[in-house]
């Protein structure tokens, strides 16, 4: 009899994200545009991680991405590792890292903030990196971790 | 400055406030010059404000130009819903530099980016008014004769007095010593407090106005305003600790000048305003030069 064991192959060429806060891993599609995507997707949720808790993965057949692109999700799953994967052999490692400005992700805390009421990007500069602090460019208020809303 | 837009105070640096205070100078001297001739200026009053919007125009019309515009947004397009993205992109058809005022922060600096012509921030919101601080700056360099090595008094709403803001930014580039002097609930924010330390400069923070005045070069003065008390009855008690009365200047310098941005409410006694010390009305004169002075470097024409 055969086994009923969901199988999973490994990647021949794609990335891989690891460490994902599991809570985190459908804002991290989004932001990534993955739905978008036609290759194969696998991703896994609520596995055990000792650091996270529980933290999401997700493997991407054929996708390799800029360093812009990736760090746009620094901000909700800033402990991300990729694993880039070229013949079922992880070549390269890389962490992400918050970027010196942030497009189009994060609500402005100010709710007389032009962004709240025009159609307008949010845009921020970001002033501290381990305290996440972030300026917003148009009403110049500050949003802060706490504060923080994904759009 | 060229085609540059003035969106907040620390888009210009300290070279470039005191080109704009030199030029209010001379223009002060020489107010009707027909640099705009020909002309058109426009100035977008989202939200009413006479004593800004007729500082703007009485400013354009000494020069010459031309002005179209509103100074309520109720007789506008924006009524039927149009988005200050295409009021923007169809106004800036029409003139050679945009001044705005408007309720929402931050409405000034994307307007800017999407304005063909530059922009004059004419206050956003609780956000910015540069031209505001430009004219506080030209009233101190032209009370002390210097903007260097000045001991400058804030009192009363410094948490969210946009002009204090302002003016703190930009006075920290002439080694300012600052004295706030504020309720608890009112006091200036931590991040200009750190902006200070980062930049080298002294501070002190007292709740006490009365005698505490003795050191003063300018005094400025803000609005303490009710609708910023959590409690009213905190308010009730705070709102006579910081009025200033013709007593309290007993015992300062000869040449301390008292500013404030107007409206005042009750923080000035009227029995300060017959004291020579009193500027707050000369003070919104200096502002025509000001915005004179920013308008035709903008525009290239001085």
């Amino acid at each position: 009899m055969k086994d009923k064991k969901l199988e999973v192959s490994a990647l021949k060429d794609g990335t891989v994200i690891d460490h994902i806060p599991a809570d985190s891993l459908f804002k991290v599609l989004s932001i990534l545009s993955l739905q978008k995507i036609e290759g194969m997707i696998t991703f896994g949720t609520n596995l055990p991680s000792k650091r996270l808790g529980k933290k999401a993965i997700i493997k991407l057949s054929d996708v390799f991405f800029k360093d812009k692109d990736i760090n746009r999700i620094a901000l909700i799953a800033p402990d991300a590792k990729l694993n880039i994967i070229k013949d079922y052999q992880v070549i390269e490692k890389r962490i992400v890292q918050v970027p010196d400005e942030i497009t189009g992700i994060v609500k402005c805390v100010n709710p007389m903030c032009v962004t709240n009421h025009e159609k307008v990007p949010t845009r921020f500069h970001v002033l501290d990196k381990k305290q996440m602090k972030l300026r917003c460019h148009f009403c110049e208020k500050m949003t802060d971790k706490e504060h923080m809303q994904i759009l | 400055m060229l085609n540059r837009s003035l969106v907040s105070i620390t888009d210009f640096n300290r070279e470039e406030y005191l080109k704009v205070l030199s030029v209010a100078a001379d223009f002060e001297l020489n107010s009707y010059q027909n640099l705009l001739q020909g002309k058109v200026i426009a100035t977008l009053f989202f939200e009413p404000s006479t004593r800004t919007r007729l500082s703007f125009e009485s400013a354009i019309n000494r020069l010459g130009g031309k002005v179209i515009g509103f100074s309520d947004s109720q007789t506008t397009s924006v009524t039927k819903g149009e988005t200050l993205n295409d009021t923007i992109r169809v106004i800036s058809n029409y003139a050679e530099l945009i001044v705005m005022r408007h309720t929402l922060e931050g409405s000034a600096r994307y307007a800017s980016e999407i304005s063909r012509v530059p922009i004059v921030n004419a206050g956003d919101g609780a956000n910015q008014h540069p031209t505001q601080t430009l004219l506080d700056l030209y009233s101190i360099q032209k009370t002390q004769g210097t903007l260097e090595n000045l001991k400058i008094f804030m009192v009363g709403d410094l948490k969210y007095g946009r002009t204090v803001h302002s003016l703190l930014m930009a006075l920290s580039e002439f080694n300012t010593t600052f004295y706030f002097i504020a309720p608890d609930e009112l006091k200036m924010p931590v991040e200009y407090k750190l902006h200070l330390e980062k930049k080298g400069l002294k501070y002190y923070e007292s709740k006490e106005l009365e005698g505490s005045l003795g050191e003063a070069d300018i005094i400025y003065m803000t609005r303490v305003q009710k609708e910023r008390f959590s409690d009213p009855i905190e308010y009730e008690r705070t709102k006579n600790a910081y009025v200033l009365k013709d007593s309290m200047l007993c015992g300062t310098k000869d040449t301390l000048r008292v500013l404030h941005p107007l409206p005042r409410v009750n923080e000035i006694h009227p029995d300060v305003d017959a004291n020579p010390k009193a500027y707050y009305f000369q003070q919104t004169e200096n502002g025509v030069y000001i915005r004179q002075a920013i308008i035709s470097l903008i525009l290239g024409l001085k």
